[in-house]
């Protein structure tokens, strides 16, 4: 027995250091931290509209989380100062991201709060930035003959608007929008929010 | 906190433990004695090829081969080599379970990553189907590969490989089979629940935790053989294999238990579980999977033990170690503790440690012997894993410094790598694993030697396409960001060209993918010319020789 004693109890060891030092620590470093005083909670839309970000998976070409000036010009492409864990008080699962495929989108909010733009965006990537490789979202809206009362009609340069009828987002696509706009993390932090 | 604080320590102990090791070995603490290395051999074995992947004229070559280095060839104990066909047995229907699925899995993610690929620089092609969108056909293509392909290949490779090395019929077989079906059953939900939105949103753990627990019980399920196995084993020593593939089957229940806790993570500290999990799930489950496969069946196909079996050993525990503190490096730059992710960088250099002694370790036993490789396909695709390994490691060590991964950080280069070391190292390795067990599971050879051929330059054609073109493409992506000067929009254009490329390339592996996919039915249908059946089997093909 004291050949599988050493390789489950060596096993277990090392998986425990693992944990400790990438789960454990940081779990009560981090969880004393309270959110920024510029920084308020999600509302049931934006909070519906979080979930269709995670449903369309547009985490794997978006992050959230621009760098240090020092590192990198994040902030001269008005992506935002760097974040600091405090500023991800409300977000559940972390939507931090690994891939620039696109632009971080942690302050788009800010950079593009016409909710126009981001309607017609999702609609055609291409008739708002030529050469985007972003996928298009037609299933998230629906061409109508008429606009019907309460309808939210897309506007659309005249190339990329269907031949007959308008463009009116379902209830993902505007979900989605209030939570694009709603991400602007530009509010000043105090001296108690940058900690860890 | 001090990062300092930490990190001394941190190092110190990283140190102190790698002196232990080293003096521990040496005094034999962890089985020096070289006659370990030896256990996977019955008496007189060395110097006896085993190769039922090829033909028997190349067979036949390979044995000249090795014996102009080991002169005489000494008699077989026939009792050994009839267990051994025992051992053989009792695996094969689990094995053939497992590997058939494997490849199942394997075609379908093989086709969602060609169709991510393709929308990447065509992303208006079918975009109107909400489950085929880039976000939704990516995950999928992960999943399957990852949890389908390779973890299902692994298991199969390890439920083979534990009778043989324990030297004992594989016990618990119903566990492995109930496990198979729980895995099976759990990935085809959790793909459906990602093709129909239901996300986790976490990377390498989308599955819902729901459905997640599925693979957490057939997982474990899969860890009791072993423990059985374990239990009536005949050798007194656990060979290398076994280290890696016990320590394989434990870590991977409780590493995707943690991650899945619903309720407990929160934030940035999610962020960092995030990555405990994903850069573990490859240290900690494929990467010991796959050495677990180089460590036997290098050595048995040319008939010689390992050359260092106290290096391997100090491979084993440097890496489990050093291993599982990497994972922060994914996140430098971003708001996660400093003193984190500089401890990352410093295992991930401390890495270079057990790929050192991996690497020294394969080129001295394959010291010349190299020619072997012109007669056995199992060997050609293993040995190549191999240095892909040593490749994907080191270039895992440079990315980790803060100067390169400020280019390579958020950009397809990071995609390119994780192909190296899932592709390139592990993938090849399991091809050639898979090649030498079948022949044993179904007790016939592989009836078209060109397909494996074919095969083998389709995947390895395909795969360097893939590497090196989305590698050039992710580099200048990620210099197009740093300038300021230049609009974002230029570091999108730059990558087309290069990920068109990457579509030829994983064209080219599909293609590869669907002929073993058709030899292997081939194989299993008993559909070809017949060949040299009774010399292959039974008593194994030493007895030719002998």
């Amino acid at each position: 027995m004291r050949s599988e004693t050493r390789l489950f109890g060596g096993a277990l060891a090392m998986i425990a250091a693992a944990t400790i030092v990438m789960v454990v620590l940081p779990y009560f470093q981090l969880h004393d931290v309270k959110p920024p005083a510029g920084l308020h909670p999600y509302t049931s839309a934006q909070l519906r509209g979080r979930q269709e970000y995670i449903r369309q998976g547009c985490i794997y070409c978006h992050s959230q989380q621009p760098r240090d000036r020092a590192q990198a010009p994040d902030a001269q492409r008005g992506w935002g100062r760097a974040s600091v864990a405090a500023d991800y008080f409300y977000d559940s699962p972390h939507l931090l991201g690994t891939m620039r495929t696109g632009p971080d989108l942690f302050n788009i909010g800010a950079r593009q709060p016409s909710l126009d733009w981001h309607l017609g965006h999702l609609y055609q990537p291409r008739a708002f930035v030529p050469g985007s490789i972003m996928p298009s979202f037609p299933y998230l809206f629906e061409v109508k003959l008429k606009a019907e009362p309460g309808d939210r009609v897309v506007t659309l340069p005249p190339s990329f608007a269907p031949a007959q009828g308008v463009v009116v987002a379902r209830p993902a696509a505007l979900d989605l929008v209030s939570y694009l706009v709603s991400l602007d993390h530009t509010y000043p932090l105090a001296a108690s929010d940058t900690g860890p | 906190m001090n990062p300092v604080v930490i990190l001394l320590p941190a190092f110190l102990i990283s140190l102190v433990a790698l002196a232990v090791f080293i003096w521990s070995m040496h005094r034999g603490v962890f089985g020096h004695d070289p006659a370990g290395a030896r256990v996977i051999f019955t008496a007189h074995e060395v110097g006896h090829t085993e190769e039922p992947a090829a033909p028997s004229a190349s067979r036949a070559a390979l044995q000249s081969l090795v014996n102009a280095k080991t002169g005489q060839l000494e008699l077989l104990d026939d009792d050994e080599l009839l267990q051994r066909a025992h051992a053989d047995r009792s695996s094969a229907t689990v094995t053939f379970v497992f590997l058939s699925c494997a490849i199942g899995w394997l075609i379908l993610g093989s086709f969602a990553g060609l169709t991510a690929s393709i929308k990447l620089h065509n992303p208006d092609w079918l975009a109107s189907y909400e489950w085929l969108t880039f976000g939704r056909i990516r995950t999928i293509h992960l999943n399957a590969v990852v949890y389908g392909w390779t973890s299902m290949a692994g298991f199969g490779l390890a439920m083979w490989m534990l009778p043989r090395l324990l030297k004992t019929p594989l016990q618990g077989r119903r566990f492995a089979l109930l496990g198979a079906v729980l895995w099976n059953a759990g990935l085809i939900a959790g793909i459906g629940s990602l093709a129909a939105g239901m996300a986790g949103g976490l990377e390498w753990l989308e599955i819902p935790w729901q459905v997640g627990l599925l693979l957490v019980a057939g997982g474990a399920l899969i860890g009791i053989p072993l423990l059985l196995t374990l239990a009536r084993r005949t050798v007194d020593h656990l060979y290398v294999s076994v280290w890696y593939v016990g320590a394989a089957l434990f870590w991977f229940p409780i590493l995707y238990l943690v991650a899945k806790m619903p309720g407990v993570h929160f934030g940035v500290e999610q962020a960092t579980m995030n990555w405990w999990y994903g850069h573990n799930v490859l240290g900690y489950f494929f990467t010991p999977l796959a050495q677990a496969s180089i460590y036997y069946f290098l050595p048995k196909v040319i008939g010689r033990p390992i050359q260092s079996y106290g290096l391997s050993l100090l491979g084993f525990w440097t890496q489990a170690f050093f291993y599982g503190q990497v994972g922060g490096h994914h996140l430098i730059g971003g708001p996660v503790p400093t003193w984190l992710i500089t401890l990352s960088i410093v295992q991930s250099i401390m890495m270079i440690v057990p790929v050192v002694a991996f690497a020294t370790n394969y080129a001295a036993t394959l010291k010349g012997y190299w020619e072997t490789l012109l007669y056995s396909p199992t060997l050609r695709f293993i040995a190549l894993g191999s240095v892909m390994y040593v490749l994907v490691s080191l270039q895992g060590t440079v990315e980790a410094l803060r100067s390169v991964n400020t280019i390579t950080h958020f950009t397809h280069f990071t995609v390119a790598h994780a192909h190296l070391g899932m592709y390139a190292f592990v993938t090849l390795t399991f091809f050639g694993s898979i090649y030498f067990v079948m022949p044993r599971v179904v007790e016939r050879e592989w009836p078209y030697p060109r397909l494996i051929a074919a095969h083998f330059w389709l995947v390895v054609i395909g795969m360097l396409v893939y590497i090196v073109a989305l590698s050039i493409g992710g580099w200048l992506q990620g210099l197009a960001m740093l300038d300021a000067a230049r609009p974002f929009m230029d570091s999108v254009k730059t990558t087309i060209p290069w990920l068109e490329a990457r579509s030829v390339g994983g064209a080219l592996m599909t293609a590869g993918h669907l002929v073993f996919a058709a030899h292997f039915l081939l194989m299993v249908a008993a559909l070809g010319p017949e060949r040299s059946r009774p010399a292959l089997f039974g008593l194994g093909p030493e007895m030719d020789h002998a």
